[in-house]
């Protein structure tokens, strides 16, 4: 389907469920096309190739709401498939405050393009995509004695949709992905340590495709025969591939539907200090490539930068239509999109060689966070620092903590985000944590 | 994207999925609902043998040594309370066909949305080129294989309307509401899957199973003083709508109220080493992560595991015997064939100590020369199977629960999780503990919630020093992931005690 033709079926689809008795629909028809390749050891292990579509819709009947999606994509179908789903609406409760969002708050189209689309990716063919593959992975292969596996896997996206509402949003969008990935297992004498790298991008020709098998192997090497350190309080570096961990719930306390559910650490925090002052964070929706650019979210409300920390104080919550409405805030969004941190001056060498006696932490494994109390412990692992050096690598850790003082311990931003990433963080340092080790 | 390791969820309050309200949504296939053969999933499906025999050779034109084809049609619906009132509800249909090609360890896959002949046939030559000879492929003869019934079913979901499931939901809020004054919130979501499987392969076994699952979770809020803790239950079974019962949801009620209010009196632990007790029943979550991910045999052929080289091998005590069981009826774990359309069977993993098989699927079986174990198994019709457990417990040892925790002077006592992950190289494996209790000098003392615990697999595995003889098997709602896939998983174990692990406590 070109997306002409979405629109005159999610067009179709809204006039008949209006007709079938509900008072207000939005629809979302959305295509996505797909390649993986894996090659392991030289050889291709698996190729795959997706074609997939569906229809999303929203439907307000009577004061009562649901949702549903299908990728049985026949009109006929679909009339019968809405025409059921509105007779079983009306078995629920009603909510006076489920509606589509007020037209005014909507995008109006005219948009600048935000440059997230490449349109020559779906004619690049597979052999050049698997000879990719195959060079970032001998940039490993062999490499070390001591390698016992090399995966490399090469991946891409394409997908446009297009979403209707009845009352007058209209929106289409493209995104396309691409990336390549190495990982790399090694024999030790204490167990079979492996690490990755990857690259990505929106566009073929921006992926950077050298030195990923490279630093896979690298880091692989670094991670051999791990030991953990003594319990203690610690200065802790967080590397920027990984930092966004401790990131993620905060995010999730600033949902609007957190905040109304109570799981919220961040309730009533709005306007008052909840990081140290070096913590600056936007929500920047508008930058042009962005791998999180829109002109619109989920809902149709038209895209806008926003602080949500400035110095450490808490600006704007994450709040969607329908969970703005419960909580009588005004709606922002409720969907994040580029999260970007203001930076520091130094890199991560600079930040390890300034620390007396502490942890740097590339990798988390498990562990969670209980939004209502914001009470979190992950596993670790990374590399013990010793007088501004690193003296061995360390495994099978906890870090511990409350995330409402643990970003009060924030000590300095590095200024080494990675491209790329919707997430732009960059390494981080942060004192006196607790980390559990023997 | 599949970068991310091996873990493990249990489905929480906040992250209810998508989905639906009342089936039959599904209308241009006939309903079939529990039949026992061919001709009504071929019907299901619109297909016929002779379409099957025709994708199968054309997958197999460029001269590959397998191939198969897996349809699926999959109806969900969740229906979710919020401010108590079942307010919302969600459903999904999927269908289509994923079609694999298999040359020595290397897989071809596409599928397709639309089931058609020339949309399959399509599908079946892009897989195909994972072979690069010409070859011309006769068709087999047609085997059906009518697997065992392991989850029976009293009444389909299919035929249980929204309306019939919204009093249980209530119910669930209104129970909760009334266990404490204390509660301020409650989310409460049912949620029903109903899956039509048609396999048929190049080696011409023709099967199909008929697939329920149920889910069913509440998650309690009680504020005091200011203060807020949260408490989520929840059960999952490969069962009909029978699963809904008031006896359920009054026990699902009195354990999420009692569990939220213990938390108002609950610290952290202290960090580091110490004696962990694993209560029976969810802490089968030790082994999924300190050991069962490391068995799956992918993992193993490609020699990454902690575990690749130790088959045959002494790796606990003699009264450690650890299984994978696919054939426990009812259990969300259960399956009639796995995803490659073989039979699923109980794996014994460990015996006596000792480590007696890997989990398969048909490449790993074929490279290792055993029988496929029935762990192939596939997120959806568009994903490529991989092992992957099934139901994985630990058998019952010698010893009683009160004397392993009396033979504990300072350790802790958990048997509440959330989540878990595992590190397949080094062995690292965690999981997270929303619930449990000092053991000082023998007995249970203060709670304890929130906090991480990490081990080693191997090590844990050789640290398992006592196993009761209370085994349970856990009926939560647990979803692992893997390569980016997710798959319904159980698991069970007895009271345990391992000599060490670190937990993620403060320091003083």
């Amino acid at each position: 389907m070109n997306t002409k033709e979405k629109y005159d079926l999610a067009d179709l689809v809204i006039e008949h469920a209006l007709k079938s008795g509900a008072q207000q629909v939005s629809v979302n028809i959305y295509e996505n096309r797909s390649n993986n390749i894996e090659i392991r050891d030289q050889k291709i292990d698996s190729l795959k190739e997706s074609n997939q579509g569906g229809l999303s819709i929203n439907l307000y009947v009577d004061k009562k709401y649901s949702a549903h999606s299908t990728n049985r994509m026949k009109k006929e179908e679909l009339f019968r498939f809405v025409d059921e789903a509105i007779s079983s609406t009306r078995f629920l409760a009603e909510d006076e405050f489920r509606m589509l969002p007020d037209p005014e708050m909507y995008y109006k189209g005219g948009g600048t393009d935000l440059n997230t689309f490449d349109p020559k990716l779906d004619a690049i063919d597979a052999k050049t995509k698997i000879n990719l593959a195959i060079q970032a992975l001998d940039e490993a292969f062999k490499k070390d004695e001591r390698i016992i596996s090399v995966s490399s896997y090469y991946s891409d996206s394409i997908t446009n949709s297009v979403m209707v509402a009845s009352n007058g949003f209209r929106g289409d969008s493209g995104n396309t992905n691409v990336s390549l990935y190495v990982t790399v297992s090694l024999k030790s004498l204490t167990g079979r340590p492996n690490d990755y790298w990857y690259e990505n991008a929106l566009f073929f020709d921006k992926l950077k495709k050298t030195d990923i098998g490279k630093k896979a192997l690298e880091r692989t090497i670094k991670k051999a025969e791990p030991k953990k350190i003594k319990s203690g309080k610690y200065t802790v570096i967080v590397e920027n591939r990984v930092a966004s961990n401790l990131a993620y719930p905060l995010y999730g306390a600033l949902q609007g539907s957190s905040i109304y559910q109570k799981q919220s650490f961040l309730i009533g925090k709005e306007n008052k200090p909840v990081a140290s002052p070096l913590l600056t964070v936007y929500d920047d929706p508008l930058m042009p490539g962005g791998p999180g650019s829109r002109l619109f979210d989920s809902e149709g409300l038209a895209a806008v930068r926003r602080p949500v920390f400035e110095q450490g104080i808490l600006k704007n919550f994450y709040i969607d239509d329908y969970y703005g409405r419960k909580l009588g805030m005004r709606p922002t969004t409720g969907n994040s999109s580029n999260i970007v941190f203001n930076l520091g001056t130094r890199g991560l060498e600079e930040m390890i060689v300034s620390v007396k006696e502490g942890v740097v932490i590339t990798g988390f494994i498990g562990g969670n966070c209980n939004g209502s109390t914001g009470d979190f412990s992950y596993g670790i692992e990374g590399y013990f620092i010793k007088d501004g050096k690193i003296v061995h690598p360390v495994n099978e850790m906890n870090i511990s903590g409350n995330m409402t003082e643990f970003w009060f311990s924030l000590k300095e931003l590095g200024n080494d985000f990675l491209e790329n990433q919707a997430t732009r963080i960059p390494t981080l340092m942060f004192e006196n944590v607790d980390l559990s080790g023997i | 994207m599949n970068f991310k390791r091996r873990e493990f969820i249990k489905i929480s309050g906040i992250t209810a999925a998508g989905s639906l309200i009342i089936p039959p949504f599904f209308n241009s296939c006939k309903g079939i609902a529990l039949s026992d053969n061919a001709e009504s999933y071929l019907n299901h499906f619109e297909v016929t043998r002779d379409i099957l025999q025709k994708v199968i050779s054309a997958a197999m034109e460029k001269g590959a040594d397998y191939a198969d084809l897996y349809f699926e049609h999959t109806l969900e619906n969740y229906s979710s309370l919020e401010d108590s009132k079942v307010n919302s509800a969600y459903s999904n249909i999927g269908s289509g066909v994923g079609i694999r090609v298999v040359k020595g360890e290397q897989t071809g896959y596409a599928y397709s949305e639309i089931i058609s002949a020339d949309a399959m046939l399509k599908a079946a030559r892009t897989a195909a080129n994972i072979a690069d000879s010409a070859a011309k492929f006769s068709p087999v003869n047609i085997n059906e294989y009518i697997p065992p019934n392991y989850y029976t079913i009293k009444t389909s979901w299919e035929g249980t309307s929204v309306k019939d499931k919204i009093p249980f939901i209530q119910r669930l809020n209104d129970n909760i509401f009334a266990g404490d004054k204390r509660v301020t919130k409650v989310n409460a979501v049912l949620g029903d899957s109903t899956s039509y499987i048609l396999f048929y392969n190049s080696e011409g076994l023709l099967t199909w199973d008929y697939r329920p699952m149920v889910l069913l979770y509440g998650l309690c809020i009680m504020e005091e003083n200011g203060r807020i803790e949260n408490f989520f239950v929840g059960r999952s079974q490969r069962m009909g709508s029978e699963f809904l019962t008031n006896e359920l949801i009054d026990e699902l009620s009195k354990e999420v109220v009692t569990k939220t209010s213990l938390l108002f009196t609950a610290t952290k632990p202290k960090a580091g080493e110490m004696e962990v007790v694993m209560g029976a029943g969810e802490s089968g979550i030790l082994l999924h992560e300190a050991i069962g991910h490391a068995f799956e045999a992918d993992f193993n052929r490609k020699n990454t595991s902690i575990f690749a080289d130790k088959m045959g091998k002494k790796v606990a005590e003699n009264f450690v015997k650890i299984v994978d069981d696919g054939t426990l009826p009812g259990k969300r774990g259960a399956m009639n064939i796995d995803d490659e359309g073989n039979p699923t069977e109980k794996t014994i993993i460990v015996n006596n100590g000792t480590l007696s098989s890997y989990l398969h699927d048909r490449i790993s079986a074929k490279y290792y020369k055993v029988n496929p174990t029935g762990n192939g198994r596939r997120q959806d019709f568009r994903n490529i199977p991989i092992p992957r457990m099934r139901c994985t417990y630990m058998e019952n040892g010698p010893h009683k629960r009160e004397e392993i925790i009396a033979s504990v002077k300072n350790g802790v006592y958990v048997d509440s999780f959330s989540n878990g992950e595992v590190n397949i190289g080094q062995g690292d494996f965690t999981f997270f503990v929303k619930f449990g209790y000092l053991i000082e000098n023998g007995k249970l003392t203060k709670p304890i919630k929130d906090f991480n615990i990490i081990g080693n697999g191997p090590q844990a595995l050789a640290d398992i020093i006592m196993v009761g003889d209370d085994l349970l098997i856990n009926d939560g709602i647990w979803t692992c992931g893997k390569d980016g896939q997710g798959a319904p998983n159980s698991m069970g174990l007895p009271t345990v005690k391992i000599r060490k692990l670190t937990v993620g406590g403060l320091n003083a």
